[in-house]
């Protein structure tokens, strides 16, 4: 499995400098890898982003988050201790932020196909970076909460035999979620190893 | 039993091939083993009472005062008679249609168990998937010459449990088990069983066909003799491995282990408060805790030293066995390929001693229920005990250069081939930033880290599931990340929390790839088969097969 060598990507996820995309050996069981995908990008060493409309889940997620964080504050208030208000100011202060920063968050979940395996990466605070080879996929699910469904969003999620690997790609159009779900499992057949 | 399956033989009589791909049985005693105790217990308590009563029928004397007098004397005896046979009858025909019932195949491909009277379960389980194999003698069964081969596969309570086997039947079964597994050809697995062994694969199969044949003394008269033969021998027969790759350990060395341990530690500050409280004033407090402390520690000690005892590590030829045992005895094969990360350690009160201890990640852990044995492949042992039994565990690692590196992984203090973490790590490992680090050989990764409490982590790239790299705020400011290798579940730690950001990026995306190309290349799940060891020109459409 010749390997070419991965250009560095830049951290806030602009495109690495364009690279042939390396052909990738197709299981050679007749299947075609992607059906019906005629949206998803060609396998490359480029990041791909996540759906933009994922910045209304993360909106929601993060405004239920800020109000149960001023919710909690809110018995201390009417007790009238002295950090009460303190407590709430904080509180809002940190749920506006964590509003603000959603975009940017968004912005930073990001995966990529590479010939043996998928990068995924999020977070910008909280930065981490998971390579999971194809072949070590035991499952793909697919989960759809509330409010990704009504945006047609769909979670990518992938189990390996370690249960820390934990890599789920959220905000998917639900059509891609599925076109790449069937990619992947197609690429872990054609590579499929032992434990 | 209109519905008993079709047996080509029972497990005992003779010598049936156990792996023809028939249906076999049992032990013929596995219901007396597995709970018909409380029937035999039933049964004497039965036959005293009656003895009593043929003795005084006899003698005359006193008339006992038991259940059996009491019913006679109300005139109750015959149907309490009556209850007890039936009762027996059904107890014996239940055990004996669940014997009957519960029969073993093993195929080429794998191997299946079918058990329960009303409840039918029929497990089946792919040769190549083999995680380990164990043989479990509980004391009671051992005395009967009978034994547990449990076939285990990856996952939570994946195992394919045979309780019970004749002792010799089990080995056997073992042997042929792995030999199938193994993917040695047929027709040399064949050649194996007639016992003419000599092609490649022979040199090592030859030595396992030689236990069989030392195992199983032939004729059945001697089967006393047999018995006491099979309860002395020793765990790990002298035949199945190179005395040179054998690692034991002295008794005096585990007691010193045991007492130099952090439980010790525990006891001996409880022990001091309860003094202290007892000294001044409370002296009912000392009897309170002291005598059952005292004896649950002395339990704790005493399970754990008969458990360790009799340690031994052995390369064969179907991979590493470990046995351990005095009185129940048990022992576990592990297949090479099977060890998804080895982690060596030195607990801090061990330092001065010198000694490590290994333990591993596996995927589904056979033997015995608790998975700590099964996963300490070194429960004590000294720096060249290490050195061995790591080239058991990884063979990549027995090789020259390596050896220094795994040296240095242990005891150097700062390079020695390691990557080092940079000096501004300090606020996370502020006294083992110079020894936190990496090194790679060809097949594995080593991961070191720890100052006062020593690990060396190395998980071989065949069997790395994911790599994962973290950048926390703190990481962030000081530009240094964080590097995890995932691997399945188990006790050893990988990854090191704190390296140089840039140096981090490039190990990530080399290991990715070799992580990628070694599992690519790997053929462990039928290791016999790989072109080094046996097949100069390995057959494509099995490889191919196997593949898939």
């Amino acid at each position: 499995m010749s390997d070419p060598e991965v250009p560095p990507h830049t951290e806030d996820g602009q495109r690495a400098s364009p690279t042939v995309p390396e052909v990738l050996p197709q299981p050679d069981d007749g299947q075609p890898t992607t059906p019906g995908g005629p949206e998803l990008p060609p396998q490359s060493d480029d990041w791909q982003r996540v759906s933009p409309k994922y910045v209304g889940v993360e909106l929601v997620s993060a405004a239920i988050g800020a109000l149960v964080l001023c919710g909690i504050t809110v018995p201390f208030i009417v007790l009238g201790t002295w950090f009460g208000w303190p407590a709430l100011s904080l509180a809002v202060v940190i749920g506006v932020l964590n509003l603000a920063f959603a975009p940017r968050r968004v912005r930073s979940i990001g995966y990529r196909l590479r010939a043996d395996d998928l990068v995924f990466r999020r977070g910008i605070m909280f930065h981490r970076r998971v390579s999971v080879p194809y072949g070590r996929m035991q499952l793909i699910d697919i989960n759809r909460g509330p409010v990704a469904r009504a945006l047609g969003l769909a979670e990518l999620k992938f189990v390996t035999a370690a249960a820390a690997t934990g890599v789920s790609i959220p905000g998917l159009v639900e059509s891609d979620a599925d076109a790449l779900r069937d990619r992947l499992v197609g690429l872990a057949e054609s590579r499929r190893i032992g434990l | 039993m209109s519905g008993a399956p079709e047996v080509a033989g029972t497990g005992k009589t003779g010598r049936p091939d156990l792996v023809d791909g028939e249906w076999h049985r049992l032990h013929p005693a596995t219901p007396l083993l597995r709970g018909g105790i409380a029937l035999i217990a039933v049964l004497g308590f039965a036959l005293a009472n009656f003895r009593e009563r043929a003795v005084e029928l006899v003698f005359g004397g006193p008339v006992p005062d038991d259940p059996f007098q009491t019913a006679y004397e109300r005139g109750h005896l015959g149907w309490v008679g009556l209850a007890l046979v039936v009762g027996l009858l059904v107890g014996i025909a239940g055990f004996y249609a669940s014997w009957r019932m519960h029969t073993f195949r093993v195929g080429d491909d794998v191997v299946e168990v079918r058990s329960g009277i009303m409840f039918r379960t029929h497990r089946r389980a792919r040769l190549d998937r083999i995680q380990g194999v164990s043989i479990a003698r509980p004391l009671f069964a051992r005395i009967f010459g009978a034994a547990k081969l449990d076939i285990s596969v990856a996952g939570q309570d994946a195992k394919v449990q045979l309780s019970y086997l004749g002792s010799a039947d089990a080995d056997r079964l073992r042997r042929e088990v792995l030999l199938l597994a193994s993917g040695v050809q047929q027709s040399e697995a064949e050649a194996d069983h007639a016992g003419g062994a000599a092609d490649p694969a022979g040199a090592a199969a030859s030595l396992s066909t030689s236990i069989g044949t030392a195992a199983v003394p032939g004729p059945p008269d001697g089967i006393v003799h047999q018995r006491v033969r099979e309860l002395l021998a020793p765990e790990l027969d002298p035949s199945a491995a190179p005395p040179e790759s054998v690692v034991r350990i002295p008794p005096g060395r585990l007691i010193g282990s045991l007492v130099l341990s952090g439980f010790t530690v525990a006891l001996l500050v409880v022990g001091a408060i309860v003094v202290v409280a007892s000294v001044t004033g409370r002296q009912e407090l000392l009897v309170i805790i002291l005598v059952p402390g005292v004896l649950a520690a002395g339990g704790y000690y005493f399970n754990r030293f008969t458990k360790s005892l009799r340690y031994s590590i052995a390369g064969t030829s179907d991979g590493v066995r470990i046995g351990y045992g005095l009185l129940s005895t048990s022992n576990d094969t592990l297949p090479p390929g099977r060890i998804h990360a080895v982690e060596v350690s030195q607990p801090l009160l061990w330092r001065a001693a010198g000694w490590w201890m290994i333990r591993i990640n596996r995927a589904g852990a056979a033997g015995e229920g608790s998975g700590q044995t099964s996963t300490t492949m070194l429960p004590v042992g000294t720096v060249d005990d290490v050195r061995r039994v790591l080239g058991l565990l990884l063979p990549g690692l027995a090789g020259e250069q390596t050896r220094e590196l795994v040296l240095a992984g242990l005891v150097a203090r700062k390079g020695g081939g390691f990557s080092a973490a940079p000096r501004r790590s300090w606020p996370y490992q502020p006294l083992s930033w110079r020894r936190t680090g990496s090194a790679v050989t060809a097949d594995a990764v080593l991961l070191r880290s720890g100052f006062v409490w020593r690990h060396l982590s190395i998980v071989p790239f065949a069997r790395v599931q994911s790599l994962r790299l973290t950048r926390r705020p703190l990481h962030r400011a000081l530009r240094l990340s964080e590097l995890t290798v995932h691997t399945v579940a188990g006790p050893v730690r990988s990854n090191l929390s704190a390296l140089d950001a840039e140096a981090a990026d490039e190990s990530f995306e080399a290991w990715a790839r070799a992580a990628v190309r070694a599992a690519a290349a790997d053929t462990a799940h039928r290791w016999a088969s790989h072109p080094a060891l046996t097949d100069p020109a390995p057959d494509p459409e099995e490889t191919r097969h196997e593949s898939l």
